[in-house]
Formats: structure tokens, sequence, C-alpha cells
């Protein structure tokens, strides 16, 4: 039976959003890896105020990456383990829009997750509700790159026995825009101005990563998977 | 032309070519270094500004350059054995890796030395500075992930698509770092004067150059031999290269 490669897509998006449905505490554990992370800081710190505000850009962009790292680990893994991907390698369809799917569920379960809640964290850390739409705009882009360089870091590290360290590794350097012009839209938008050219810039790198990140994921995983 | 290319791409060629160039490189390099070293620092007059402590120029900036351009030529060297499935391409990429890591971690040991007398710091948060560093982080993702498989061709094949995607990367991380720097902060460190340097300045710190740029393929050179044979450990013209 063969399947147009929309409904593949479709097909393919489903099991995976249901999958990770099937594991509530997967789901959660990033979302509370993040709270966590974020309660960290005031601790650390201080409990002035106005002190966290000045800093809370940085930590909540700091932590949201962190968070969404931890869960890129699995992207492929579970299926590679099984032997899944190497069935859907060979199942006829591009491997690219494998990828696509299975990136972009991660997200959908990962990152938006954590843009639902960052208004929870934003106010625990004295952002002003006026921020709130920059804020989780800068995020949900931020994330949706992220998840398209980590689909990259993941396909080169799902072989190896340890790969989360090195997963960390290869991709926080290439992130660091992202925390650059994140924490800098987040930022402007609590002291008032304008925040689109960090959005605008946010924006082009999530639409640079989305078209030129599934290939060289794609290129990566069959370098790992043969 | 095609044959030339083949040729070139042959290890046992390659191998060859790296042993006879070597010792070249190295004397050039030895000539330039030579030159540049008592220019600069015995011969070229002290800064009206910094005084001495200028003179540190003459390894920092050489440095800093190379640890760009030896990830270019690692970045090349991957994308091509990527695309045209060129073995030698990732001997030459796996060889180059330490090399420009050394050189990052000399810009950034003479940047902090100099930043000391200069800035009063040993580190600032300059949008040069945090680029070499993250520079510094690629290097050493590329090198961790060769050596993270067991099967060196997988390893091999893992690191070059790392190298050039990390390429492509790179003026993005350059160009957000400088702009992060002008959002956060004013610039602290006011740079001093245009680049109008005097030329007794100047020629050796060219000469500094060459020479480091030498000395990069005199030990890539040493080192491409080194991968060659490591890789190829198993053929005959290999056997018969260390038997005579």
């Amino acid at each position: 039976m063969t399947v147009g490669a929309l409904a593949a897509f479709a097909l393919l998006l489903r099991r995976e959003l249901r999958l990770s449905f099937r594991r509530p505490d997967q789901l959660l554990q990033p979302l509370v890896f993040f709270l966590i992370v974020t309660t960290l800081f005031p601790l650390g710190l201080s409990l002035q105020l106005s002190l966290l505000r000045d800093m809370s850009p940085g930590v909540l962009w700091v932590a949201a990456l962190l968070s969404s790292l931890l869960s890129l680990d699995s992207l492929f893994k579970g299926d590679a383990d099984d032997g899944t991907l190497e069935q859907l390698a060979l199942c006829g369809q591009e491997l690219a829009l494998i990828v696509v799917a299975k990136t972009l569920a991660h997200w959908l379960v990962s990152g938006a997750a954590l843009v639902l809640v960052s208004p929870v964290v934003g106010t625990a850390l004295g952002i002003p509700p006026a921020a709130f739409a920059t804020m989780m705009l800068s995020l949900g882009l931020g994330t949706l790159t992220l998840s398209w360089l980590g689909a990259i870091g993941a396909a080169l590290t799902v072989g190896l026995k340890r790969g989360s360290v090195l997963l960390s590794l290869i991709v926080l350097p290439l992130a660091m825009p992202l925390l650059i012009f994140g924490a800098g839209a987040t930022d402007r938008a609590i002291s008032g101005s304008s925040a689109l050219g960090a959005l605008y810039f946010l924006g082009s790198l999530c639409v640079f990563t989305c078209t030129l990140a599934p290939f060289a994921a794609t290129i990566a995983l069959r370098i790992t998977l043969e | 032309m095609w044959t030339w290319f083949y040729k070139l791409a042959s290890p046992p060629y390659v191998y060859g070519a790296a042993a006879a160039l070597a010792p070249w490189f190295l004397g050039a390099a030895a000539l330039a270094l030579g030159y540049g070293l008592i220019a600069g620092l015995a011969i070229a007059p002290p800064d009206y500004q910094q005084g001495e402590a200028f003179r540190m120029i003459y390894v920092h900036v050489p440095g800093a350059l190379l640890s760009m351009t030896v990830y270019a030529v690692m970045a090349v060297a991957s994308a091509v054995a990527l695309i045209w499935r060129i073995k030698v391409g990732f001997a030459v990429a796996a060889a180059a890796a330490p090399i420009g890591a050394s050189f990052t971690v000399l810009a950034l040991v003479t940047g902090s030395l100099w930043g000391r007398p200069m800035w009063g710091t040993y580190w600032a948060w300059d949008p040069r500075l945090t680029s070499e560093l993250i520079l510094l982080f690629l290097y050493v993702g590329v090198m961790s992930l060769r050596s993270a498989f067991e099967d060196p061709a997988r390893g091999d094949r893992a690191a070059a698509l790392l190298a050039t995607v990390g390429v492509i990367n790179l003026p993005i991380i350059h160009f957000s770092v400088v702009w992060w720097n002008s959002l956060h902060q004013g610039a602290t460190i006011v740079k001093l004067g245009a680049p109008s340097m005097d030329a007794s300045m100047l020629w050796p710190l060219l000469s500094m150059w060459l020479g480091f740029m030498l000395f990069f393929a005199a030990v890539l050179c040493i080192r491409v031999q080194g991968e060659v044979l490591n890789r190829e450990r198993q053929s005959t013209w290999v056997r018969m290269a260390v038997k005579s």
C-alpha cells in the first residue's frame, strides 16, 4: 500500500503526538525541570524583586533552552533503539519528511508547552504582564529554532551510549544567537521599548533553520543509521 | 583535468606530498617567524599609548586570524569529503581540528594576558572575545563528536557534518554577539585608533601572520601523514612505506 507524502506526514505526526500523550510523565518532566531551574535563580541570588526583574529574561531563556535540550535527547532515541527508525527510513517516504514530522511533534509537546507555562514563571520572576506577548512569541520562535538545531544534534548522537552531554556540547554553541535575541526581545518588552528588531531576527533564524536543518538532520541520520 | 583531482585524492599521493612539503613549510615558517619576532619584539618602537605591552599583538592577532582560517580549512575539507566521498578530506579535517583549537586557546590566553594591563581585567565580554570562546566550543564539539564513535568512519562523517553546519552558523553567531553587546552595554573598550599602523610595526605583524600560516601548513602536513597512515593501515602501500 502506498501513501501520499502528506498523508504519511499526518500519520507520523499523529503517531508521535499519541505516543507522547500516552506517557504524560515524560511530557511533564521538562516543564517541571523548567520550573525548578527558574526557582534556583531567586534562591541563589536574592529576593529583591527589582534585581530579579533585571535578570529575569536571561534566567527564563537559559532555563527554557536547557529544558528543551533535555527532551531533545529522546527525539530519535526510542525509535532507533527498537528499530522503528530504520523501518521508517526504508519505507519509501522521504526521510526529510519523517524528520520534519518528528521534530514538529517534539516541539508541540515540549516547546509549545513551555510557551504556555511561561507566563506563570514570568509572573514569579517579576516580568510585567504587558511583556508576556513578546516573551511568549520569542520563546515560541526560539524553541522551534532550537528544535531544528537539536534535531541535527540528536541525529548525530543517536547511536551513542552517552549522547546527552555531547548533544548539549554540540547544540548549545549553535543556540547562542537564540539566547541573545530571545532574552533581548524580552528585555526590551519589559523596559517598554520596541522588541520588533529582535523578534524579526528570531523569525528569520527560525525560517532559516526550518528550511535547511531537516536536510542536515537527514544526512546525519543516514550517517548514524547505516 | 579530473585525473589531477583523483590523484590529489588518493591517500598514497597525499601521504607523499605531505611528507615532501612539510620541511619546506617548516623552513619558510622559521624564516618568517624569525624575522617577525626579531623585528616585532626588538626593532619596532614601543607604542605611544600601550608601551611595550603592545608587542603582544605579534602573537595574539595571528593566532586569532589562524583560529578562523583553520576552521574554514576544516569545514571545506569536511564538505569536500562529504560531498565527493573523498576519504582524504576526513583525514585533513581530523588533522586540522586540534591545531585550530590550539590557535583559539592561544588567542584567548594571549588576549586575556594583554587585557590585564590594558583594560585592567583578564576577561571582558567583548564581542570578539565572546565569539572566539564560542569558536573554541565549536572545535571541542567537533573533536568530541569524532572521538565518541567506535567506528572511526562514522565518527569522521558525523564530525564533518557538524563542522559544515558550524561554518554556516559562525557568521550568525558572530553578528548576534556584536548586536548583543551593543544592546546590553555601551562600548566599554575604546578601540585604539584606526588600524593605521606605522610600517615598522605593520611589517613584522604581516610576517608573523605569514609565519603562522606556514607553521599551520607544516603541522597540518605532519598530522595528515599520521591520520592517513592510521586510516590506511590495512592497505599494502602503507606496509611498504613503513617497511622501507
